[in-house]
């Protein structure tokens, strides 16, 4: 009734027939994942790309639009989008993409996060309670998440149930197949001590076994300061680090500075779907991060 | 819980065995059975994952990945449950502000050719608060707001100053309507404007825009109590339209004792994204409310004071634009913001002018109480433009010019006793600012500001704002 009453008032045609289930993925690398389970079935709109951090985006007015139209919100979670979904969700006025309705997916929920913040100070930077929220960059993150996700896509969809867990078991093939390569290309990767820019590769560095030995942020989402990367440099003689790594969305700056002062390489990282030309979908996001990490470590 | 996390472990060991008997698969399908009922969803798939391995068994294949799957689905329920009462606790944060300034002395601050909102006590100032020189906090603003139940959201900002706490705003917000549809309720900024809905922490610059003070006073803003319904078209370009009914107590209206509503409001609003880059939003809005003689301090002809009641209709029209650029729109390193407003307010009705302070004005020259009311009819401009420019991640500065026109002023019969300023006042200021992280941040603003005539004040403000508690999303 109270719907009706709406849909009166403003003249609407409520309930006409949506072919595609339609997804708002806060960042590349869940709408790739999305896109790879729901094929033609679904229409995925990323809000973010590789090069923004996903940290500081803004309730854009197109963002809103489009979370208007979404059938399912899937987003990283763990805090990583709190300073703008929260608002894009509420002032969409679309019912089923809130907090706690079947249209909202949070990733970070169904792995096991690392970084939990054992007290919660902001005096330690921009820390987030719920953990690390760059989950995707350990592969079998990828495929929890893949298996959560279809089964909401198919409880939200179930027409297209069917399509949605074959699209799943097909992808869950290819990258078992493509996980086991990867592993074995790293191999030469385990051990390495590494400098990071932002504690965006801890996953990646924990599914390699990689040590992360500094990090340039002085604290959690403040900027590298001259003095902190001095203090890094100096260390750089007990800990010494192979390579100083950053995301395709951060400065070169620091990363380069640190690499120029001690001649260990600074490689850029994709991070994400399209951070690099190489990174095309997932497959290419791992093939080239690993590729990238055998060069620097050469 | 922990019956599916038995269920699952049972799973998992007959399906890693790969030698399940039948006996076995009996006994887990009649414990799936009596699950059905609380736990259907779930059980679909683990059904589905033990027809699997059944298969997986039968082909000998491992059966690594349905173990790991059924650990995850264990799992799950156990981190939600850890979550404890006092998380249902609302999202606190408490904002501190405060200032150095620098400016001159001027008894009545207020802005030529326009009525002040303040009303006509003037032992506080024309306009109350930025009035002040020196050293100064401002009022510290405590926000409290939570999701009420899967239906509803609330939110309480509480302004806190000496001897007095304010309630700034006290709504409760729809989720559950759904077709783009927004309902509000309670105390609450007005989404007309751009600006109008910002709290003081969020501007740019140390002070509101004076088209802002000139149309609503103190808090540069206008709130009302009543309802507020929002729609957001289902197109791929943003399109919003909204429409308020409130109390209109506050200026330009006057608290009145009467039925129905006071004020009414109507905003649209269209936006959107150029490339990658560039974000923009454009809006119009209208606002009609009616005031009751609504006192303002006056100057007779002979330079005498002189209260005006204006008892009538307020309607105001205002146009923004918003244009935000960042490089590949990572706003992180670089970015910059341009935004404009322009209003235009028409009030029509009459005015009585009287003497409340019986010193003998020529609206009643003999100090016997007696007043002149005659027609009154205004019509006023005014606009003002920005830029911000962030060049790094912590420093940002920007540049802002205004101009307010007094427009016309028919004051009828009491042209004849009161003063009828026709000014064009004017500012021009420049901020540089410094943020060590998103909750802190100083400024340094040095205006010029000719909004009072025949005075040039130059004014320099020292600024700091800093956010405590639950990180906060600011609208666009």
């Amino acid at each position: 009734m109270k719907h009706f009453i709406f849909a009166c008032f403003f003249g609407l045609t409520v309930g006409t027939a949506q072919a595609d289930l339609r997804i708002f993925a806060t960042v590349p690398e869940w709408g790739a994942l999305a896109q790879e389970i729901g094929g033609s079935k679904v229409k995925v709109y990323t809000a973010t790309n590789a090069f923004q951090d996903p940290h500081r985006i803004e309730a854009k007015p197109s963002l809103l639009a489009q979370a208007r139209q979404a059938n399912l919100v899937v987003a990283a979670g763990a805090d990583l989008e709190i300073g703008w979904l929260p608002l894009v969700l509420r002032d969409s006025g679309n019912s089923g993409i809130q907090t706690g309705q079947p249209g909202y997916f949070e990733a970070a929920n169904f792995v096991n996060r690392l970084e939990v913040p054992a007290t919660l100070d902001r005096a330690h930077g921009d820390v987030h309670a719920a953990g690390n929220p760059h989950t995707h960059l350990d592969p079998r993150n990828v495929l929890k998440v893949g298996e959560a996700l279809t089964a909401r896509m198919a409880e939200l969809d179930a027409p297209n149930a069917a399509a949605y867990r074959s699209g799943y078991q097909a992808f869950a093939g290819k990258w078992q197949t493509a996980m086991a390569r990867w592993q074995k290309e790293a191999a030469p990767l385990k051990g390495v001590p590494v400098l990071v820019h932002h504690a965006s590769f801890v996953y990646l560095l924990n599914w390699l076994g990689m040590k992360e030995v500094g990090v340039l942020e002085p604290k959690p989402g403040i900027e590298p300061t001259s003095g902190h990367l001095t203090s890094l440099l100096a260390r750089q003689q007990s800990t010494p680090a192979k390579m100083v790594l950053r995301a395709a969305y951060q400065q070169e700056g620091p990363s380069q500075w640190m690499a120029g002062k001690t001649g260990m390489p600074a490689v850029l990282l994709p991070y994400t779907v399209g951070g690099t030309p190489e990174a095309k979908d997932l497959f290419g996001l791992f093939d080239d991060t690993v590729q990238r990490l055998l060069k620097g470590a050469r | 819980m922990q019956k599916s996390f038995a269920m699952a472990a049972l799973l998992a060991a007959s399906c890693g065995a790969q030698a399940a008997s039948d006996a076995d698969l009996a006994a887990i399908r009649a414990q799936i059975d009596d699950m059905k009922k609380t736990y259907e969803q779930r059980i679909a798939s683990l059904e589905k994952k033990l027809a699997e391995a059944e298969d997986q068994a039968k082909s000998a294949k491992p059966a690594a990945e349905v173990k790991a799957a059924l650990a995850t689905v264990a799992v799950t329920p156990a981190a939600s449950a850890s979550a404890r009462a006092s998380g249902f606790n609302p999202e606190v944060s408490l904002i501190l502000q405060g200032q150095y300034k620098n400016m001159k002395d001027v008894a009545e601050r207020g802005i030529t050719g326009f009525v002040p909102a303040g009303g006509h006590d003037h032992a506080a100032g024309a306009i109350e608060g930025i009035n002040k020189r020196g050293f100064s906090v401002e009022h510290t603003e405590l926000v409290l707001a939570a999701n009420i139940d899967p239906y509803w959201r609330g939110q309480a900002i509480l302004a806190l100053a000496d001897g007095e706490v304010e309630v700034e705003e006290a709504w409760f917000q729809s989720l559950a309507i759904g077709h783009g549809v927004g309902l509000k309720g309670g105390r609450m900024r007005s989404g007309i404007g751009y600006l109008n809905e910002q709290h003081p922490h969020m501007w740019d610059f140390a002070d509101a825009p004076l088209m802002y003070r000139a149309m609503f006073g103190e808090h540069a803003s206008y709130a009302q109590d009543g309802l507020q319904l929002k729609w957001l078209a289902p197109t791929p370009v943003f399109l919003e339209f909204g429409a308020e009914v409130g109390r209109g107590a506050n200026f330009p209206g006057t608290d009145r004792n009467k039925n129905g509503a006071g004020a009414g409001a109507i905003f649209a609003h269209i936006g959107g994204d150029i490339g990658a880059s560039n974000a923009w939003r454009a809006g119009v809005s209208y606002l009609k409310t009616k005031a009751s003689e609504r006192g303002a301090h006056f100057e007779d002809i002979n330079g005498a004071e002189a209260l005006g009641a204006f008892t009538g209709d307020s309607a105001t029209w205002l146009a923004d634009f918003v244009w935000k650029w960042a490089p590949n729109g990572n706003p992180k390193y670089q970015n910059f913001k341009f935004q404009t407003e322009y209003f235009q307010r028409r009030e029509k009705g009459d005015l009585t002018c009287s003497d409340d302070e019986g010193v003998g004005n020529t609206c009643d020259p003999l100090a016997d109480g007696s007043s002149v009311t005659s027609g009154y009819k205004t019509r006023q401009s005014g606009w003002y433009a920005q830029g911000v420019y962030q060049f790094t991640p912590q420093w940002r500065a920007g540049l802002r010019y205004e101009q307010l026109d007094s427009g016309t002023r028919d004051f009828g019969a009491n042209a004849a006793n009161l003063v009828v300023d026709s000014y064009r006042p004017k500012k021009a200021s420049a901020m540089v600012d410094y943020s060590w992280s998103e909750f802190s941040r100083v400024r340094l603003q040095i205006a010029q500001d000719k909004s009072m005539f025949g005075i040039t004040d130059n004014q320099l403000t020292l600024q700091y704002v800093m956010s405590l508690g639950a990180h906060g999303a600011h609208k666009f």
